[in-house]
């Protein structure tokens, strides 16, 4: 049978069993099981009742049953067992296994500075955009035009960005943009204005914001508030800003020593550390149009009256920004960034299309790819499918418990 | 909001240079793709596709009459012409060339005008600024006339003969014909299934009253999160034994490989199997489940947040009316959400068509039959890593369609996503 047939024969039986199912078990339900006369007809409708909603929620879980819930147990079992040696359990021993490899722990440093970066960078992004395009005429067609990129593939992106970086030998036109403009710096005072002064000005103005925060974070624990959970979580969210703080530091005394090749053309893929980097740029151009517009919805949401507050009492357009506009639209941005935290932590296209994890790219979603498709390791690949799954969990309890307090 | 109290932003202009340059830069890379996708090789290597789109300086090799050309003058050979009118390659005739060379060691070593006089003085070529040339020869000419390189200004050029390639050649190697219909094969069907069992459940999870709703609503709020990873194996070994299931209600299977028939029963028969057919794992039918199975918790969490705010009236109106809950569900409800039912097709539709993992694992098997377009690019990536035209195009072909939903229905896909995270 062609596909195309296949296609539409499964559209039809699918859509028209479903239809059927729901049409028919409720005709049972209502006219043979229970039916709605005699002289149990109010205990019938009654009962009728009762069964009804797992008639319509039946399909739904079965299906989320069997492709989400049963999954997660089944990896966690396959992940403590062996599959050579005819599912013996073996205990932690994939899990011994995968963290004595040098490969895990590269993916786990990439994908924690794909956290640390990814959400951070589009939210930000995000967020000036939004506050930028609200106040102009032509903004919804820049915002549509900054949201686009959200419709392309991953794998898409990874084309369009493996043009920019492309490389072609010294001497050569270069029809890479990024080396084509790399090409222009000559170590001249262009070069040192934007390769050092500008990198440095970013970096320190990063240090300090982050800094900030931390420091927010910390003061209020010093005296000693009552709730213990929320001063842990302060302390160490707070401890980690202050590490992001000096490493951002560290890297202003790098980028003041960094001897640049100019005049070489970069295969920027295959620089160490930094390809991350540009691997990253992808994920971020994706996303960003994605906070933009939730954000953008947010801060249309502001009562005016704050605003206007703040204009009498003389506030200037930035203080308006920091003090009065982003405080209020907290919550959205933290919805944001776990959204994007998400999507970081399932990153696979990208890496897998660019560079398939080599020169120290790869991260947990494409190193579970190879373990569980490549090198057919089931334990370990399921060991470290099940350490993303932690990794998202927070996430997940801190959904459910939202959920169940505005139910409430 | 910043034109309260009859202030005026003096900020504007720097407001709106930022936000030039910001789309600038958020769509350079994508015009970068589709400007290569109309170029041909050559033009792509030989300049950045952002010098594509002005006219440009340009040097083409081009050639002189040969040997049936020549005409005898005393001692020498000659050929007389005008090298932009006598070939259908290079410049348009009357394009003004500026320099030329008879080596590709320096091409663009003499002004026009100027005469040069080459291998060892036995040749010698001069041209104008129009074309006209005259090249002579102290011996008898070859059939190939002389390699000529000109400088001239060309204006920009574009081709749709990589459209062809990867549309239209058949080319296994490129096209992306046979990728672009089992997407869509793919596509559809997992884009509707999960439509109608998610509506059913949210209407059951917004508007009916039974004991374990906030738990199944909690359940699904946390199964929006679970990494698809997780489900890989799990699944791909589900999906073997249902293959072996079904090859067993087929026919006889043999013991050692469960998927593959031995004999095949009528039923078998009926459904086109014969004896030494195996029953894939992996297939259409595995790729829709997989979709669906994922697609769902947003699914049911969009129509729910969706259906639960419609107002309460409308409902027990019909209720007191008589109408059953499956009348109230198909004939108010739904009509009634089309725009959340909307906003999830899109999604869904943009998910699966943009997908790579789901379809590497459960569809794709290693005869390639079934690739969709993104494997497809991931492979090309491999085996034409250097050819941009072909890259640029396939690549173009694919994100085409998302676009165009994308713009065509941005409206929905805005509120859904503003639906999905905005509580």
């Amino acid at each position: 049978m062609s596909p195309a047939l296949l296609g539409l024969v499964t559209i039809v039986v699918g859509v028209g069993g479903c239809l059927g199912y729901f049409y028919f078990s409720n005709l049972f339900l209502d006219k043979v099981l229970f039916p709605a006369r005699g002289p149990n007809a109010g205990r019938n409708i009654n009962r009728a009742n009762m069964v009804r909603p797992w008639l319509f929620l039946g399909p739904a879980i079965v299906a989320l049953g069997l492709y989400l819930g049963y999954p997660v147990f089944e990896t966690l079992r396959l992940s403590l067992t062996d599959r050579m040696q005819d599912d013996a359990f073996v205990g932690l021993a994939n899990y011994q296994q995968m963290f004595a490899e040098p490969k895990f722990w590269e993916a786990m440093r990439n994908n924690m500075l794909w956290l640390i970066v990814v959400p951070a960078a589009s939210t930000a992004f995000g967020l000036l955009a939004a506050q930028l395009t609200d106040r102009i005429k032509w903004g919804s067609i820049a915002k549509s035009l900054i949201f686009m990129p959200m419709a392309i593939s991953f794998v898409g992106a990874s084309v369009i960005f493996k043009l920019v970086y492309d490389a072609r030998p010294a001497g050569n036109e270069q029809i890479g943009i990024l080396n084509a403009v790399w090409m222009q710096f000559d170590g001249g005072l262009g070069s040192l204005l934007f390769l050092k002064v500008v990198p440095v000005l970013i970096l320190a103005v990063f240090a300090a914001l982050v800094a900030y925060i931390g420091w927010l974070l910390l003061r209020p624990i010093m005296p000693g508030s009552d709730n213990t959970i929320v001063k842990a979580l302060r302390a160490v969210s707070g401890l980690i800003s202050l590490w992001i703080t000096v490493v951002a530091l560290r890297n202003i005394l790098d980028v003041i020593g960094m001897d640049f090749p100019y005049g070489q053309p970069q295969s920027w893929l295959t620089v160490p550390f930094y390809n991350n980097f540009f691997l990253m740029v992808v994920l971020i151009w994706i996303q960003t149009g994605f906070a933009m517009v939730i954000l953008s919805a947010a801060l249309r949401g502001i009562p005016e009256e704050t605003v206007e507050a703040a204009i009498v009492d003389g506030a200037n357009p930035f203080q308006i920004f920091f003090k009065i506009k982003v405080p209020q639209i907290m919550p959205t941005i933290v919805v944001v960034w776990t959204t994007i935290t998400l999507v970081v932590l399932k990153v696979f296209d990208i890496v897998f299309a660019m560079t398939n994890g080599q020169w120290e790219t790869q991260v947990l979603a494409n190193y579970m790819y190879d373990k569980l498709f490549r090198a057919n390791d089931w334990g370990v690949g399921s060991a470290s499918a099940i350490i993303i799954m932690l990794l998202v969990s927070p996430i997940l309890i801190w959904n459910v418990v939202q959920a169940r307090k505005e139910m409430r | 909001m910043d034109n309260i109290a009859g202030r005026k932003s003096g900020l504007s202009w720097a407001v709106n240079l930022s936000v030039v340059l910001l789309v600038a830069l958020w769509l350079f890379p994508t015009v970068g793709l589709l400007v290569s996708s109309f170029r041909t090789a050559d033009q792509i290597s030989a300049s950045g596709w952002w010098k594509a789109l002005f006219p440009s300086e340009q040097v083409v090799q081009l050639r002189t009459g040969g040997a049936e050309a020549a005409t005898q003058e005393g001692d020498l050979w000659v050929v007389e012409g005008n090298l932009l009118e006598d070939s259908d390659e290079g410049p348009e005739p009357g394009t003004e060339i500026t320099r030329f060379g008879v080596s590709s060691k320096a091409v663009d070593a003499f002004t026009v005008g100027e005469t040069t006089s080459f291998t060892k003085d036995t040749k010698t070529f001069t041209m104008d600024a129009a074309g006209n040339y005259r090249f002579t020869s102290t011996k008898e000419l070859k059939k190939r006339g002389q390699r000529v390189f000109i400088t001239a200004t060309l204006p920009p050029e574009f081709t749709l003969a990589n459209y062809d390639q990867v549309l239209l050649s058949g080319n296994s190697n490129d096209s992306m014909t046979k990728a672009f219909l089992n997407t869509l094969t793919v596509t559809i069907p997992a884009t509707i299934i999960p439509i109608v069992i998610a509506a059913f459940a949210a209407y059951a999870l917004a508007w009916m009253e039974f004991p374990g709703r906030a738990l199944l609503i909690a359940a699904i709020v946390g199964l929006l999160v679970v990494p698809l990873q997780l489900a890989l194996i799990p699944l791909l070994t589900l999906h073997g034994s249902l293959a072996e299931l079904f090859a067993s209600i087929l026919g006889t299977t043999d013991p050692d490989a469960p998927r593959k028939l031995l004999a095949t029963n009528s039923l078998g028969e009926l459904f086109g199997f014969s004896a030494g057919d195996s029953v894939a794992a992996k297939g259409y039918l595995g790729v829709w489940l997989a979709h669906t199975g994922f697609g769902l918790p947003l699914a049911i969490y969009l129509l729910r947040n969706y259906m639960s705010g419609l107002p309460r009236d409308i409902i027990e109106n019909a209720k007191v009316d008589g109408a059953t809950d499956f009348q109230i569900f198909t004939k108010i409800i739904l009509p009634l959400s089309f725009p959340a039912l909307a906003s999830f097709a899109i999604f869904q539709f943009l998910w699966t068509w943009n997908d790579l993992l789901v379809a590497k694992v459960f569809l794709i098997d290693s005869t390639g039959n079934t690739t969709v377009m993104t494997n497809q690019i991931v492979e090309l990536l491999g085996t034409r890593g250097g050819n941009w035209e072909i890259l640029a195009t396939a690549a173009f072909v694919s994100i085409s369609v998302p676009l165009l939903v994308f713009f065509a229905m941005q409206r929905y896909l805005v509120r859904g996503l503003l639906a999905g995270s905005v509580k």
